[in-house]
């Protein structure tokens, strides 16, 4: 339970109250009777939890969204995917440890798999460049999407990005190029095709691998054209602003669903996923076979067609 | 702004700035820092003698790549107006009428259809003078529009990009145009009809990461500014300057992104010949 220490700002109220429950616990040893108390203060934090999540907005979001122990492409690998084999590189020009994947099974099905990963130690977020891909990590999302449609897999895609990384190698090789090309091999491949986004949707580095049939979003995850910081420091020259610009910009899953962007929410535990990532990967593993389930129904050219229908259609049916 | 105005009040600053000549009757060329006539540059197609090449719009694109600058516009359908009611400073609502008064045009794109050296074309052309150019439901249904026409009509497509990257004021809705021009992109190709595109400057963000980057053929104009991410950005990630002309259309030729750098009175030339060999033009010869 040690994870679920480290609380956020808003959390304050929780926080305050599982240190009281702390207390009392280490009172337990000197034949004080505290148990009912105790009891009392979890129901309370539970409510509270409950009712604090029910109602955070946009900037709460984005920070849950982030927190550093929410389950990452890793986790819903090791938890989700039976059989792995990692895949590595681009066969252009090199691996890249910011967007990962591989062969394997999902509840049996098998699958090709993919997804951004941020690390979750120092060590492993330099290792992942924070979850920020250089152009090899597109180009080997390409790479993997045609190896699925060569084979008629399914591909499951987890995006969880601050966005490509603006390095100077990445725009010497072609970041835009490499952008463009996943994004038109997802559209058109003729493969099943799934994302979650789990965690930050940023961007053209998000959008690179969710061209999906099925777009889904964590109830608290982000998605977005541009991270708040940089939407406030552009429009009011102060990145400080990015909780005004987080909820101008309408980044949270429910307000993308109301205007047709995605296609499902799947729920997280009470206080979100980084307080019960078991329950959570589990939750996201059911939905995704669901939906590959219902997707196997249709012939390949037929899931082409209706997943190029669907993103033309977004913003069209606003018109009113 | 110079160090005068810095210093003085308000009142006095106006009586240094000069009011007695026009705006914009010699522009400084950022090249060559000489000052040009503005009454010579549509002589030059705004090309300063240094070979700068000046941003333009629709209405001079036009009249510089079609024979005698005829050509049918195509309209371009209407798009829901500021889905998510955003604000700044301004409202959306209220910058978009600035730049609507402004440039004369709805939003960024604009269409014509016309002849290249007979070669009927359908041109795009991408306006930065209108909020950056920027990347919007608009700007989305604009390219999809030009596409279907040119799949319809069996017709090539050209655009001359230039924006800023997405407009932000319409969020995720903005992002998803990306997916969007490609699927057009994919019934092109489908078509196989042609689709060039011609980079202007400055192309960035997500614009490149789309359309602007997925042409059979990339041409670009020199000097113009083509990238994901803004030198701005990359400087304040490595935390160190960028060497001269990084990002720019020579860089992109070098590093294997673009064809050709044309200069824009070789454009209508190098166009009229690209089509005429991809849509197996009939020649005299």
């Amino acid at each position: 339970m040690s994870f679920a220490r480290t609380y956020l700002n808003f959390e304050r109220p929780i926080a305050e109250l599982d240190s009281k429950i702390e207390t009392l616990l280490e009172l337990k040893d000197e034949a004080v009777d505290v148990s009912a108390e105790i009891a009392q203060l979890r129901e309370k934090s539970v409510e509270q939890l409950t009712q604090l999540y029910q109602k955070i907005g946009p900037w709460e979001k984005t920070q849950v969204a982030r927190h550093p122990l929410r389950p990452h492409f890793t986790d819903y690998r090791k938890g989700l995917i039976t059989d792995f084999t990692p895949l590595a590189g681009d066969r252009k020009f090199g691996e890249d440890h910011a967007l990962m994947g591989g062969l394997g099974r999902l509840g049996g099905r098998p699958v090709v798999v993919m997804g951004h990963e941020k690390g979750d130690t120092t060590e492993k977020r330099l290792i992942h460049n924070f979850g920020m891909s250089n152009p090899e990590g597109y180009r080997k999302a390409v790479r993997l999407m045609e190896l699925a449609e060569r084979f008629d897999l399914p591909v499951v895609s987890f995006v969880d990005t601050a966005g490509a990384f603006p390095g100077r190698g990445a725009e010497e090789r072609g970041q835009a190029e490499a952008i463009a090309r996943s994004i038109d091999k997802g559209l058109s491949i003729t493969s099943a095709f799934v994302s979650v986004i789990s965690g930050e949707g940023g961007s053209g580095g998000a959008i690179a691998i969710a061209t999906a049939d099925s777009v889904l979003m964590l109830e608290h995850s982000i998605y977005s054209v541009i991270s708040p910081e940089g939407c406030a420091s552009i429009l009011w020259r102060d990145g400080a602003r990015a909780k005004d610009a987080a909820k101008a910009m309408k980044i949270t899953a429910q307000d993308l669903k109301s205007f047709g962007v995605i296609d499902g929410i799947i729920e997280e535990p009470i206080g979100g996923a980084h307080r019960d990532r078991a329950d959570m990967i589990s939750r996201v593993g059911e939905r995704i076979g669901a939906e590959l389930d219902r997707l196997a129904q249709l012939p390949p050219a037929e899931r082409v067609k209706l997943r190029k229908e669907k993103f033309l259609n977004i913003g069209r049916s606003l018109l009113g | 702004m110079n160090w005068l105005s810095k210093l003085a009040p308000p009142g006095v600053k106006n009586i240094f700035t000069k009011k007695d000549t026009p705006d914009n009757l010699w522009i400084k060329c950022p090249k060559s820092g000489e000052m040009v006539f503005s009454a010579d540059l549509p002589s030059m197609l705004h090309v300063t003698p240094a070979g700068h090449h000046m941003r333009i719009g629709p209405e001079l694109r036009f009249q510089y790549t079609f024979d005698d600058g005829e050509y049918t516009a195509v309209p371009i359908p209407a798009v829901a107006l500021d889905p998510l009611k955003f604000r700044d400073d301004k409202k959306y609502t209220d910058r978009l009428k600035a730049a609507r008064t402004k440039t004369g045009d709805d939003d960024v794109m604009s269409i014509g259809v016309g002849n290249i050296h007979g070669n009927q074309t359908v041109v795009l052309v991408q306006n930065f003078a209108f909020m950056g150019g920027s990347l919007g439901m608009a700007a989305g249904e604009g390219f999809i529009t030009a596409a279907n026409y040119a799949v319809d009509h069996n017709l090539p497509l050209i655009i001359f990009t230039a924006a800023g990257g997405a407009r932000m004021q319409e969020g995720a809705l903005s992002l998803m145009q990306m997916p969007r021009t490609t699927i057009a992109v994919q019934a092109l190709r489908d078509a196989s009809l042609p689709y060039i595109v011609v980079l202007c400057d400055p192309t960035t963000g997500g614009v490149t990461a789309s359309y602007a980057m997925l042409g059979d053929i990339h041409l670009a104009e020199p000097g113009a500014l083509i990238c994901f991410a803004g030198p701005r950005v990359i400087e304040e990630t490595i935390r160190e300057k960028l060497p001269q002309g990084f990002q720019r259309a020579e860089f992109l030729e070098e590093k294997g992104m673009v064809d050709r750098v044309v200069a824009r009175k070789d454009m209508r030339e190098t166009l009229a010949n690209i089509l005429s060999v991809l849509m197996k033009t009939q020649t005299a010869a």
